[in-house]
């Protein structure tokens, strides 16, 4: 097989908690050595000079689309943009059509993402058949299958009953599974547009009240507290539910939560213009939130930055606000989101950072090949970024089949050089390397 | 975004979709060319040749007569040609044509305004995106309707003659209506004090943040409120469970004649229409002289020609007989 030597970088490891200067070569898939004086006269270089070596990113959570809205994206689409954007794992979401809710579906998925081979495709399972909330999907089956399910959601709702859910958490638990909550109160939130607030009310918008999400995330900690199953909550976005996650966390309530780009980088002002590309699920909240987000993932009480790549069609996006779907797309800008936003600012250090993109996710998700450490004999999952590389964000040049993002022309600090998954180079140079992978 | 605010013998706004566009003095001006503009309608001949081979069109995304007829009417006064375009509001990937394709269509024709009413709140800023002709905002969702609001102060200033320190009082449902929106921003602009009331369920809790003052119950503002707006009630809050029953709402914020004798003299009672008699104004109120709902359709007329003229038209022109 092949070797490669990564030159000259500064190697960040979250699971290690070191950060040195040294060169990390690959040989088979996997790490083989790290350090200065390494036997590579065989080993192609790759160019890590001012760059960081870091472990691969892992996405908890990606609308992959596939199967159902290949017009949308596709497992290869999505994959192609997971790389670009430094993953080397990434959690696809069961809102798919069919929905994945049999071994079946998560099978296909899983065996999708392993012909496309650009990253490790984790399929998460939805907790009811067609995520209707009203039967439980083939949980213990799915969890039982090739794709080994560890995560279960119906993420696009949540779980309406409280009875329902405690089943689900009950359940889930017997399989050592992660019951993942999009936490909103539908009854609340019906109709919704954007955040219920001042901004709302000026541009005669139907808001969704702070308060779905609280209500239902308070109700899933006592629900996990009641029945011992983990929870992990999704993209939370406003302060109230990381308080709530704080306090389940003193507790010692098995629950985790991640965090969107989105809702780190944007408040409800960008609303303004009536963008259908600003409507997202949850809805962009208040400055105040943001902040208190950024906060939770600075101190750890959000585990994960996730993106909930969600990409959507032109001409549904394109279309009177209301009528437009929420939902953004991310894997290609969530690394310089977090760079820009989060660590040039000072909120975060880089090694927490790449903490909450990589090591945190891997570890939630029990994938022991991603998120490091960058060790000897370690499969060599690693991203290698340049943390000052200014670009600005053109949707023309996605990988993803979407274009969904209000973010066009925005500034960003930090981009991927490379990405090496099970030791190949999947991105290389900036570029999305699949021509080398196809003749593999 | 909305073009620049400029005054004297300039084009206005390229688009109108909201009254934070406006200045007082952009208020004033729409107002003073309006009462010009009237006196066009009193003449035998009721034309002015100010658009002559400009285009209209009106797309209407909700059904609406009273507003369509008068911006129609607004527009052949000043010999423009008017089309109408009516359509269905529905998401409109599964079925029809989409509101960007509509867009674009127009403007292959060449419309050189395009006067817009859409049940979601946004659409004419997102029309204002992809068409070069003029957008006129004709009521957008829960948003605005600032030619109402318009024709409103119009109709106000006729029996007032100064905004500052004049007493409003908004009564009905804010939360959902363009109508309030467009009217508590132009009165505030214009210096007036705006109250509002109705059930608590329709007021959102920003409203003190726009500038007006909240008052649950509407008899004790009564005695200082020199107009007295309201808003028609929507059948379907009730079954929204925003407020328990339309006779209760008719009990405790109509405006029948008892509560009207507590106005002072030359108060003013006003409604956008179409009016539920019975619920929100008494019979017997909609009928009185103090009610001015007639002259707030015939003052539409002229706000709209005033607005199309100074949009579009040639503003330096002499309105000459």
């Amino acid at each position: 097989m092949s070797a490669y030597l990564i030159r000259g970088g500064r190697v960040v490891d979250p699971a290690a908690g070191t950060d040195r200067r040294a060169d990390v070569l690959v040989r088979d898939g996997l790490v083989s050595g790290v350090g200065d004086d390494l036997d590579a006269a065989d080993a192609e270089v790759l160019e890590a000079q001012g760059a960081v070596v870091a472990p691969g990113l892992v996405d908890l959570h990606c609308h992959m689309r596939e199967p159902g809205r290949e017009d949308e994206e596709t497992i290869a689409s999505a994959s192609r943009a997971a790389a670009a954007g430094g993953y080397t794992a990434v959690c696809a979401m069961p809102n798919t059509d069919p929905v994945a809710d049999s071994a079946a579906i998560v099978e296909k998925v899983w065996a999708a993402g392993r012909a496309v081979g650009l990253v490790e495709v984790v399929p998460a399972g939805a907790i009811s058949r067609g995520r209707q909330g009203l039967r439980l999907a083939d949980i213990g089956e799915m969890a039982r299958s090739a794709a080994q399910v560890r995560i279960f959601t119906d993420d696009g709702h949540g779980v309406q009953s409280s009875l329902f859910a405690r089943r689900a958490m009950e359940y889930i638990a017997g399989f050592d599974g992660i019951y993942a909550e999009h936490c909103e109160d539908e009854s609340l939130a019906a109709g919704g547009q954007m955040h219920e607030g001042e901004r709302s009310a000026v541009l005669g918008l139907r808001g969704i009240p702070s308060e779905a999400e609280e209500l239902m995330a308070a109700r899933d900690i006592a629900l996990a507290r009641l029945t011992g199953c983990r929870l992990h909550l999704l993209h939370v976005s406003c302060a109230r539910t990381v308080e709530l996650v704080r306090q389940a966390k003193a507790e010692g309530i098995r629950v985790t939560a991640e965090a969107t780009p989105h809702h780190f980088t944007l408040t409800d002002a960008a609303l303004e213009g009536y963008d259908p590309n600003t409507k997202v699920q949850p809805p962009l909240r208040t400055e105040t939130d943001r902040r208190t987000v950024i906060s939770g993932l600075a101190d750890g009480t959000l585990d994960a930055v996730a993106t909930d790549h969600a990409p959507h069609a032109l001409e549904e996006k394109d279309q009177e606000l209301t009528f437009a779907p929420p939902g953004m797309v991310g894997l290609e800008l969530a690394l310089g989101l977090t760079l820009t936003e989060l660590v040039e600012p000072g909120h975060l250090e880089l090694m927490d950072a790449l903490d909450r993109l990589s090591t945190a996710p891997a570890r939630l998700l029990g994938l022991g090949d991603h998120g490091g450490p960058i060790e000897t004999g370690a499969p060599a999952n690693l991203v290698v970024l340049d943390p000052a590389a200014r670009w600005e964000v053109d949707p023309d040049a996605f990988h993803s089949k979407s274009r969904n993002t209000p973010l066009a022309g925005r500034p960003l600090r930090g981009r991927v050089l490379h990405t090496l998954f099970k030791g190949r180079p999947t991105v290389r140079d900036g570029r999305v390397s699949d021509r080398e992978l196809a003749a593999r | 975004m909305f073009g620049a605010h400029t005054s004297g013998g300039e084009v206005m706004i390229k688009h109108l979709l909201s009254m934070d566009q406006l200045s007082a003095d952009d208020i004033t001006r729409i107002l003073d060319t309006a009462e010009s503009l009237r006196q066009v309608t009193d003449r035998p001949i009721k034309k002015l040749p100010t658009l002559r081979g400009r285009t209209v069109c009106n797309l209407f995304y909700e059904a609406s007569t009273r507003t369509r007829i008068s911006f129609e009417l607004a527009a052949k006064r000043l010999s423009a040609d008017v089309i109408n375009f009516s359509a269905d509001a529905k998401s409109s990937v599964s079925k029809g044509e989409s509101f960007k394709d509509t867009a674009w269509t127009l403007e292959a024709m060449g419309v050189d305004a395009i006067v817009v009413r859409h049940g979601s709140s946004g659409a004419p800023h997102q029309l204002s995106n992809w068409a070069r002709a003029s957008v006129i905002n004709a009521g957008d969702g829960s948003h605005e309707h600032p030619t109402q609001a318009l024709l409103d102060l119009f109709s106000m200033r006729e029996h007032f003659k100064d905004f500052n320190g004049l007493k409003v009082a908004i009564v009905g449902d804010i939360m959902h209506s363009r109508v309030a929106r467009s009217n508590i921003k132009g009165l505030i602009t214009m210096g007036a004090e705006v109250t509002v009331s109705g059930p608590p369920t329709l007021i959102p809790p920003q409203v003190a943040s726009w500038g007006a003052k909240v008052s649950y119950d509407i008899e004790p503002i009564l005695p200082e409120t020199d107009v007295c707006y309201l808003l028609r009630v929507q059948q379907e809050r009730q079954s929204e469970q925003l407020f328990p029953s339309l006779r209760e709402y008719a009990a405790l914020w109509g405006l029948d004649a008892r509560r009207m004798k507590m106005m002072p003299e030359q108060s003013l009672v006003m409604h956008p229409g179409p009016m539920n008699r019975g619920v929100e104004i008494g019979a017997d109120v909609s009928e009185s002289p103090r009610s001015i709902v007639l002259n707030q359709v015939a003052n539409g007329l002229a706000v709209r020609m005033s607005l199309l003229y100074l949009m579009l038209g040639a503003p330096n022109q002499e309105i000459a007989a």
